[in-house]
């Protein structure tokens, strides 16, 4: 790889991170704010503008609180854990692709930081590990209610997955290939090519289980702060509590950008030929992502405001008893239809 | 006899929750766009309805003469008995023989009740709908006859919160933190 290859990449990468940075924050906002509107309420309006200088307030508060560690805890686990969560957090941002191509001086730049193969595996494999991030966080602040936390996210966690991974099968089928690119090429063109449309079954149970894989409101029984304080960072405090807030929202915005790009076209702007249109084409594809994306965190922020917590038992049951046999017949057919197709 | 009471059967319909989950969002976002009732204390204030009990005061005549013909009727109305009243002969020549020398309310003692408002024969003491006239002491919360004509002063021509995001002239007894 040339120099410029690699200026070009660490370019994508600091805009990438500063770009998810600057969405936790505005999450964090707007959390607050639209919980608070829901509820008739204001919310924070104090600092700075409409109190759009709240999430730096809040991180200030978070830095100059005391770090606390418990009695008894796992100190080397206690201190890895809020990382565990969060780099993978992160990190999978970097096979998203945000908008289609720009061409400057003659080379053409993918707005995609790594266009990985084998993408979705990538994505589902780093989700997975922050979990660990929780259960470790739970079992070593020597806490019961980080501990059970922590247990009932490696329990989500499971019956989530399989149900996730199968609803993403069925869209690979249709694709024919593991790269968000080659995803997004398949839904190119009429609305009616996005997957949604083609799949909207698998986009359901996907839907779902993304609640579930992000530890939000309907499936947010790892925190639970009705029964379980805190859940799994009950004993957290100062920045290692501010990196699981990171962490959280950050899998927010991960599992928004991956919803839209298996299910929603990704950056395709629909009735559009983004490729002849050149540099509008692609600063249309990026807002188009953007927009969708928004919507998506929206609707987060809307459901966790709107419904009550499952209980656990009822969460095991829909994970087990409906969404995984749904995703299977949902393969099934998919498959059936392709065979069928094929055959002619 | 007893009694069976079928419990309701979920439909297939019912089954799908989604219908009942889209019902539940277009709750909230309604909500999302609705008038907000949070009213922002000192910059904004709540406007009482008519016939609101707050602060007293005591009326005077157009030519300054004080109504009041201290028969002491408001002290004796009064349940929680916080009106104290000093009378002595009046300065003026109206044909009435009284008139309050001191005339205090201890406004931490007061119900607002509003008794001593129907017992008086004069109409001299009323309540306003001043609700927010917090002090520093204690001792500074018990209102004169200064005070009491200075809220008359204050709200004989126009009430007291005029509008939402109007701020009000402080009160006549206000005293500054020491």
């Amino acid at each position: 790889m040339d120099l410029l290859g690699f200026i070009i990449i660490l370019v994508k990468v600091l805009v990438v991170f500063a770009a998810t940075m600057i969405t936790v924050m505005g999450m964090i906002y707007a959390e607050r704010r639209v919980s608070a509107f829901m509820q008739g309420r204001l919310g924070p309006n104090r600092v700075g503008p409409k109190g759009l200088l709240q999430p730096i307030a809040d991180g200030i508060k978070f830095f100059m609180k005391e770090d606390l560690i418990p009695s008894g805890a796992d100190k080397p686990i206690f201190i890895l854990a809020p990382a565990i969560l969060l780099i993978p957090a992160l990190m999978t941002f970097a096979v998203i692709p945000f908008g289609s191509s720009i061409t400057i001086f003659g080379r053409e730049i993918a707005l995609q930081v790594a266009d990985v193969n084998v993408g979705i595996l990538y994505i589902l494999a780093l989700t997975s590990i922050g979990v660990y991030g929780i259960v470790l966080a739970g079992w070593s602040s020597n806490s019961k209610y980080s501990l059970l936390g922590g247990l009932r996210s490696s329990a989500q966690l499971i019956s989530y997955e399989l149900a996730m991974g199968l609803a993403v099968v069925s869209i690979i089928l249709l694709a024919g290939s593991l790269r968000l690119n080659d995803i997004i090429a398949d839904q190119q063109g009429y609305f009616l090519s996005w997957n949604v449309f083609k799949q909207p079954l698998a986009f359901i149970i996907f839907l779902v289980a993304v609640y579930a894989e992000t530890n939000r409101l309907p499936f947010d029984l790892t925190e639970a702060e009705q029964e379980l304080v805190g859940g799994y960072h009950t004993e957290y405090s100062s920045l290692k509590f501010a990196m699981f807030f990171l962490a959280e929202y950050a899998n927010m915005i991960t599992a928004a950008a991956l919803t839209v790009t298996l299910f929603f076209g990704g950056w395709d702007v629909p009735l559009l030929d983004e490729s002849s249109l050149g540099l509008l084409g692609a600063i249309l594809s990026v807002l188009s992502f953007i927009l969708k994306m928004a919507f998506f965190l929206f609707l987060f922020i809307w459901v966790r405001w709107t419904f009550p917590r499952f209980r656990y038992d009822q969460l095991m049951r829909l994970g087990w008893k409906v969404l995984l046999p749904l995703a299977l017949v949902n393969i099934f057919l998919t498959g059936g239809y392709l065979t069928l197709t094929a055959m002619k | 006899m007893a009694t069976i009471i079928k419990s309701y059967e979920p439909t297939f319909w019912d089954k799908l929750y989604f219908p009942a989950l889209l019902k539940g969002l277009m709750v909230t976002i309604k909500h999302f766009f609705r008038q907000k009732v949070t009213i922002q204390y000192p910059d904004e204030r709540h406007i009482p309805p008519d016939g609101y009990r707050g602060l007293h005061r005591l009326n005077k005549y157009p030519d300054e003469r004080i109504k009041c013909v201290a028969c002491e009727m408001c002290a004796a109305a009064c349940p929680s008995n916080c009106i104290s009243i000093i009378p002595g002969p009046s300065p003026w020549d109206d044909g009435k023989e009284r008139y309050p020398v001191r005339f205090d309310i201890n406004l931490l003692r007061c119900i607002y009740c509003g008794f001593c408002e129907m017992a008086c024969p004069e109409g001299a003491i009323e309540l306003t709908e001043i609700y927010d006239f917090s002090n520093y002491s204690r001792d500074d919360l018990v209102i004169d006859k200064d005070g009491l004509l200075g809220v008359y002063e204050l709200t004989k021509k126009q009430n007291y919160y005029t509008k939402k995001s109007h701020s009000p002239a402080s009160l006549p007894f206000k005293t500054e933190r020491t």
